[in-house]
């Protein structure tokens, strides 16, 4: 039940964010003040319209393209430089580990919400810099969980037996430990999917992140707070468009975790 | 034991040390606040005053030296904005979210407890899954959306609640809901499989072979030792609870440390946003060391180096 509810609400998130041009004729930045307002199930715009006039469905439509976006980067460069890192720290028993892991400890010693929109105001507004802010706010989870799974499989057999093999230490880490290490990965990725998306509504409603007129979620959430007496349908979908898309990657996480690595806490 | 609080102690400084020396070096390579707060017709002498006045013309490790020894001293400078000593300002708002923190701490503990208990032992029962639809939820439901639902229907529609401020009892209910929620479903959820855990174990059927009350089995011998994963994760949520507060402040207009940081950063006002960031990361650490110091309370078996 769990897994499926998970794989549909996951993929209705994905095919509205790929399809999003196709499934609407509106623009989402079209602005039209002879039609702003309009409650849900005005013609031509079943979600009604905001208070510029521009058509809500095609706003949450583009707003899932975004959110998924700064999801699936984010989630793809703190895998690549924790898991790097990680597997590195792993090897590396020197002082560079040691370093590594200091760094890891300071920055896992503030809330992580906190830590990425201070590093967003300080780089500065937009796309790439919320990712940017979202990703050196992140990528650490990725190197202690890989760092640790990365002693263990060291100590295993089959490790050993390759290195008295002779086998070389770039070989070893792509054939033998990355193999060993990738679910592990899979499943902190897909546990923080979610949590990057809900970051980034949740910076962009304070303020930060990506700015109006793009349609992101948390910033029309924002500014649907000036409308909140006369037109709830503009606080109440964007919200339930990111909880229910938060759901489906949470379900679908849980169940990956579960299947592939269920010892595993993050 | 007090070497290990001692060292851990100082690992508590080292942090806060660093975490303030990384805030300090970004804030300035992203370039300085002078013309932020400069009325649009300034003369170029005037801002270079200003900016002598406040010490930005200095070299970078100048103006290290002198936030380090500031700092020691507990002297985090003037805020920009608000022209008042920055840590007396944060000092302030300190209060107002520990209260807010502290109540939602309570809440979560009292709500996720029981409830994840009460699944535990009922396991598949109506209530059970009841518990862990609205779990799953509250895991999914973003805090500020939850918000803006609580004052449509609360405050907009029935008039029951203020929509924001800080008050009476009757401010504290929906920031707290808020930000209760969502750790409570967390916490829930793990006590839950905590408690079905050691429900399996040998010296439960012991107990009640020995002909205990299913009562007592569960409150002295169940509860007890599904402790450890519980408080360890309510530990590292009362951190969390922190980053949380400052978007709960914010929709909430509850005057605490998380909406100052908010406006802080908004505003570039630097000097507050170090000693905020000072504050809150000394509390986080702080609480952490009182999560460890715990489990050697909890469970003999801990032995802490």
């Amino acid at each position: 039940m769990k897994k499926w509810l998970g794989i549909a609400l996951t993929l209705a998130a994905l095919l509205s964010a790929l399809g999003a041009p196709w499934l609407t004729a509106h623009d989402p930045l079209r602005t039209d003040f002879a039609q702003s307002l309009k409650p849900p199930g005005a013609p031509g715009h079943p979600f009604g319209t905001d208070q510029l006039g521009r058509d809500l469905l095609a706003r949450l439509l583009h707003g899932a393209r975004l959110a998924l976006f700064i999801g699936g980067c984010t989630v793809i460069v703190t895998a690549i430089v924790g898991g790097v890192l990680g597997l590195v720290a792993g090897f590396v028993e020197r002082w560079p580990s040691t370093v590594l892991m200091r760094i890891v400890d300071v920055q896992l010693s503030f809330p992580f919400i906190l830590l990425a929109m201070t590093i967003n105001a300080i780089v500065g507004l937009g796309l790439r810099n919320i990712i940017l802010s979202l990703s050196a706010a992140g990528w650490v989870v990725y190197a202690r969980v890989v760092r640790g799974e990365v002693l263990s499989v060291k100590q295993r057999d089959y490790v050993h037996a390759a290195m008295a093999l002779g086998i070389g230490r770039p070989r070893l880490v792509v054939r033998h430990v990355l193999p060993n290490v990738a679910p592990s990965i899979i499943v902190v990725a897909s546990l923080q999917f979610s949590s990057f998306i809900v970051a980034e509504a949740a910076i962009s409603f304070l303020g930060f992140g990506v700015q109006p007129p793009t349609p992101a979620w948390g910033s029309m959430l924002s500014e649907s707070r000036d409308f909140f007496y006369v037109a709830w349908w503009l606080a109440a979908f964007p919200g339930a468009a990111l909880a229910l898309t938060a759901l489906g990657v949470n379900l679908l996480g849980d169940w990956l975790r579960d299947t592939l690595d269920p010892k595993l806490r993050v | 034991m007090r070497a290990y609080v001692a060292s851990r102690l100082a690992q508590t400084a080292l942090v806060v040390f660093l975490s303030l020396s990384a805030v300090f070096f970004l804030v300035r390579l992203s370039g300085d606040p002078v013309l932020l707060f400069m009325p649009m017709d300034i003369q170029a002498k005037d801002v270079n005053e200003f900016r002598q006045r406040l010490g930005f013309n200095d070299p970078l490790p100048v103006q290290y030296a002198r936030f380090v020894g500031g700092a020691m001293r507990g002297d985090f400078g003037e805020s920009l904005r608000y022209r008042r000593d920055a840590l007396g300002l944060v000092l302030e708002r300190l209060p107002p979210t520990l209260l807010l923190a502290g109540t939602s701490l309570l809440l979560t503990v009292v709500v996720a407890v029981p409830l994840g208990v009460v699944s535990a032992v009922r396991r598949d029962s109506v209530l059970d899954h009841v518990g862990t639809i609205s779990t799953v939820l509250g895991q999914a439901t973003p805090g500020f959306w939850l918000g803006l639902l609580l004052i449509y229907f609360f405050s907009v529609q029935l008039r029951w609640l203020p929509t924001g401020g800080i008050g009476g009892l009757a401010h504290l209910v929906m920031p707290s809901i808020v930000l209760a929620a969502f750790y409570s479903a967390r916490i829930a959820r793990l006590t839950r499989s905590a408690v079905l855990e050691v429900l399996g174990e040998d010296y439960i059927l012991t107990a009640r072979a020995k002909g205990l009350g299913e009562n007592r089995v569960i409150g002295k011998h169940a509860l007890r030792n599904s402790a450890i994963p519980i408080v360890t994760l309510a530990g590292l949520e009362a951190g969390q609870i922190l980053g949380g507060a400052v978007i709960t402040e914010t929709i909430f207009a509850w005057p605490g440390l998380g909406r100052l940081t908010v406006q802080a950063l908004l505003n570039r006002d630097f000097p507050v946003v170090l000693a905020a960031v000072f504050f809150i990361s000394l509390m986080y650490t702080l609480i952490n060391l009182a999560v460890d110091l715990l489990y050697g309370w909890l469970d003999p078996r801990v032995r802490l180096p």
